[in-house]
This record gives structure tokens, C-alpha cells and sequence, in this order.
């Protein structure tokens, strides 16, 4: 098959299972209005599966500092830290990161993808072993990948399965990565941190925490299931991303190992590509403060989580195990999921379809996710929106 | 060896033939995600439960060279015996 023929089978594939004249994947959005509300085509819309937990892309204190550093550094870093230098705002971003994590310190990417890749890839590599959750999102796969270690699964959330794995390696655990994900994006579900914390200090191994989706989220201060669980001092490395809860793009990985510093020399996601432009970084310190005293914005948050992840369990819609602002309806078919993603759309909310082989089990999913700010006349819309596509799609 | 090669390649071919249907003719030149229909999903928890069975871990880097069953048999007898 010749490399054009290849990605012409992937067309024939996508037709195959997308009705014609459906933009499923890449939506047009033609004009946003806030952080809950846009325009497709004519149809004023709500979002429903962004990942803007605390609301925080149109918080006024966040896009006057992005303005403010457009006009006094600029729009871009053109080139990277190591060639071209780390800006005030760099340094300041990174040394606040290690601060609110109380860790010695913080290294920033210019995304959370490049955060995995560069963290993974920087610590491990040929003749190391990575344990990696099953469900494990696509940077972790990756970073594992560039980094030429030995890559071996654990069942998800299943920490005696893990511990089975590093006894079956015998001397060879010692060398050895584990990575789990604060809140799974898929589903929703947390990892088992005090497990896995057992299981890793048994076996003197090193453990990675992917923070994503959990920053901003758990937590007193929002630091994620480390401050939730109390197990901050108990965890090496954190990554994490700014294009979640502080509604802007790039990653940071923190840790109290004064080695995490010498991933600046060896690791070719941070070295090979340009830095945060000024304006990235100014939102994403402003948004880190809001984070930090956001704890308002966390409980309706959860009010928010709470009322949509009962409701949809009343109606009977399968969901994933735990309530969490990730809420995934799990449908038996690719139709079945496809016909719910465009009836939610058809009432002005548009959600993600997530289709195998993309999702854990190779289920197919309408995920939704839920923000701090949408209001309760949007949240109510919502549950009835799905008691009302219920008849129709399980009829 | 080789008699440990076969009995991994017998065991397999049960978990195999669990996942395709009886019906299937399944040898050692069969390839599993071609002609047993097996999807990506399906092959790596097919793979936790033969790691459980014969306690191993198989890598993922491992699986990218192999496409029939004599080398995932291959690659199972391998593991299993660097372990012993
Ligand atoms: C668990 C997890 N890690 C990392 C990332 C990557 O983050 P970013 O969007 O900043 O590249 C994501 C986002 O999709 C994610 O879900």
C-alpha cells in the first residue's frame, strides 16, 4: 500500500461509520461568546466537553495579562529556551508551579502533550521498564515510545495487577517508571494513589502523576488527587496541563528531585521546539492564582457534577464508575453514540463523540464534561435534553 | 524447549479460538489481526490474560513485530524463558 493509499482507507473508514455532511470530528465553531456558550452554523450552542473546569478563558484578570505581555513582549519567543533564553515570565510561572506544589521545582512545556513526552522520554530509555495504566492517554504512550524503555500495561486502576508485574520482574524492578493519571480522561475514574504509592515504595520504584484533568479540580487548593488524598510528598514527578482548568495551552512537570532540572539538557520535546509565547504564559500565572483561591469556583463545580451525574444515572444512561467534572455516557454502538452526539447537538449542546479505538474497552462515548460556571438554567436544560433524547435513542 | 514452545502455542490457540469462534481454523501461520478479525483492544486483553497465565509481562514494544500466531508464540515461549 502506498502512503497516500493508506490514508485513503482511512477516509473510506471514517465514511463508512459518519453519515455524509456530519462534522463530527473538528467541528466549525464560527464565533465564541464566553466559556460556555458559541455559534455553529446558525445555532447558538452550549459547550458541554470542553475541559474549561473552572470557566477561566474568559476570566477578565487572565486576558488583561495576556494583552498586557502582548504589548510589552511581544506575540512569540520565536525559538526555544535553550537557544533563545527564558523570559521573566518563564522563570516566574515556573517558580510559582513549584511554590503551590511546595516541591523544589518545576520545569514548563509549551503543552501538556510535550510535558509527557519530555518528562517520560527525560527519565527513562533503553534497558529501563515503564508501567503504564492501560487506559493511559495518548502523551503517555508516546512519551513512552521516545523513550526507547520497555513498556508494559497494567490493568487499569488495578493496583495489585501492578504489584503482580513488578514482582514478576524480580531485580529488574528497581530501575523501573509507574504512571497513572489523577482523573482518567475518558471515564472519569481517579487512580488508587495510596496503592499505588504502597506498591511503588515496596519495590523502590518511581512514580509519575499525570494531573491533567484533576488540577484545578480536587483539592482544598486545587492541586489534584495529591492534595486530595494527602499524598503530596509521596509522589516523584507531577505533569500537568494548562489547557484545562487554566483555560490556556502548554504542561509543567514539578518534583522535589533536583535531577528534574537536567531534563532542560536531554530531553528533545523541551529542547527542539519554542517556548510559551508571553501571552500564554501571562494568562496561565493569572489563572494559576484564580486556581489557587478558586475554592467557590470548585464547589459549584461539584454542584454542577453532582446534579448531572444523578440525573443521567436516574434515566438509566451508563456512565463511568465515579461522578467527576469528565462524565462519559457509554453507548453499545458507534450508531447508538453517533445518533446521541447529533440529537444533543440538534438542543444546542455540543459534547465530544468519542469513538474506538480511542476509548478504554473500545466503547464508544459521549463524553461530557462539566464547568464551575455554567449556570443552573444550563445545567437544567441539559438533564432534559437527555431525558428527552432517551425515548428516542433506546426506543 | 520445544515441547514448551508447543505447549505455549496449544494454550494459546485455546484463548484464540475463544475470541474468533470455534468454527475458525486457526494455525501457526495464522495472522491474528487480519484473519481472526481481532482488534487492537481485543488482541492486548487477550495478551493480560495469557500474561497472568503463564505470569509474565510481554512488552508493548514486543507486539509491534508480530502478526501471526507462531510469533506471539514465539514471543510468549521467549519471556517465559529468560524468566526461568
Ligand atoms: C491525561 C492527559 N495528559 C495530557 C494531555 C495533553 O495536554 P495538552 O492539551 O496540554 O497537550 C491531555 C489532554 O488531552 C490529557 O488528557
Amino acid at each position: 500500500m502506498s502512503l497516500l493509499d493508506k490514508l485513503d482507507a482511512v477516509a473510506a473508514a471514517r465514511k463508512a461509520l459518519l453519515p455524509e455532511g456530519v462534522e463530527v470530528f473538528g467541528t466549525p465553531i464560527e464565533e465564541v461568546y464566553s466559556s460556555t456558550e458559541a455559534r455553529i452554523g446558525d445555532h447558538r450552542i452550549l459547550f458541554l466537553g470542553t475541559n474549561n473546569y473552572l470557566g477561566l478563558t474568559f476570566a477578565q484578570e487572565c486576558r488583561d495579562a495576556a494583552q498586557e505581555a502582548i504589548h510589552s513582549e511581544g506575540t512569540g519567543t520565536t525559538g526555544s529556551r535553550m537557544a533563545n533564553g527564558s523570559y521573566s515570565g518563564h522563570r516566574a510561572l515556573e517558580r510559582e508551579f513549584a511554590e503551590f506544589y511546595q516541591y523544589r521545582s518545576c520545569i514548563v512545556f509549551t503543552t501538556g502533550y510535550q510535558a509527557n513526552l519530555a518528562t517520560i522520554s527525560g527519565l527513562a530509555g533503553p534497558g529501563d521498564i515503564v508501567l503504564i495504566d492501560g487506559d493511559s492517554h495518548a502523551s503517555i504512550y508516546d512519551g513512552c515510545r521516545l523513550s526507547g524503555a520497555e513498556i508494559i500495561r497494567f490493568r487499569h486502576n488495578d493496583a495489585a495487577d501492578l504489584e503482580k508485574r513488578l514482582r514478576r520482574l524480580g531485580e529488574r524492578s528497581r530501575s523501573t517508571l509507574i504512571i497513572a493519571e489523577g482523573i482518567y480522561s475518558m471515564l472519569g475514574d481517579r487512580a488508587p494513589l495510596a496503592d499505588i504509592v504502597k506498591v511503588k515504595d515496596a519495590y523502590n520504584s518511581m512514580l509519575l502523576l499525570d494531573e491533567a484533568h484533576s488540577l484545578g479540580v480536587l483539592g482544598e487548593t486545587g492541586q489534584g488527587l495529591v492534595e486530595e488524598t494527602g499524598l503530596l510528598d509521596r509522589v516523584d514527578f507531577i505533569t500537568g496541563t494548562f489547557s484545562k482548568s487554566l483555560g490556556g495551552i502548554g504542561g509543567y512537570c514539578v518534583s522535589n528531585h533536583p535531577q528534574l532540572d537536567q531534563l532542560r539538557y536531554v530531553s528533545r520535546p523541551y529542547i527542539f521546539t519554542a517556548s510559551p509565547t508571553p501571552a500564554t504564559i501571562a494568562s496561565t500565572r493569572a489563572a494559576l492564582r484564580l486556581l489557587r483561591e478558586g475554592v467557590e469556583l470548585r464547589r459549584q463545580l461539584w454542584k454542577n457534577v453532582h446534579q448531572l451525574y444523578s440525573q443521567l444515572k436516574e434515566l438509566g444512561y451508563r456512565l463511568g464508575p465515579e461522578p467527576s467534572p469528565v462524565i462519559a455516557t457509554i453507548l453499545e454502538t458507534p450508531q447508538q453514540a453517533l445518533a446521541l452526539w447529533k440529537g444533543l447537538l440538534e438542543h444546542g449542546i455540543y459534547v465530544n463523540l468519542v469513538l474506538p479505538p480511542a476509548t478504554p474497552e473500545g466503547h464508544s462515548l459521549v463524553r461530557c464534561s462539566v464547568s464551575a460556571v455554567h449556570t443552573s438554567e444550563q445545567m437544567n436544560h441539559v438533564g432534559k435534553t437527555f431525558a428527552k433524547l432517551r425515548e428516542i435513542i433506546f426506543q | 524447549m520445544l515441547n514448551d514452545y508447543n505447549d505455549v502455542l496449544q494454550k494459546l490457540c485455546h484463548h484464540l479460538k475463544q475470541l474468533a469462534g470455534a468454527e475458525v481454523e486457526i494455525t501457526p501461520q495464522t495472522d491474528l489481526i487480519n484473519e481472526l478479525a481481532i482488534d487492537s483492544v481485543k488482541l492486548l486483553n487477550l495478551i493480560m490474560e495469557i500474561e497472568d497465565e503463564f505470569d509474565i509481562s510481554v512488552p508493548i514494544n514486543a507486539l509491534a513485530d508480530v502478526q501471526t500466531v507462531h510469533e506471539l508464540a514465539n514471543l510468549i515461549h521467549q519471556i517465559k524463558s529468560q524468566k526461568q
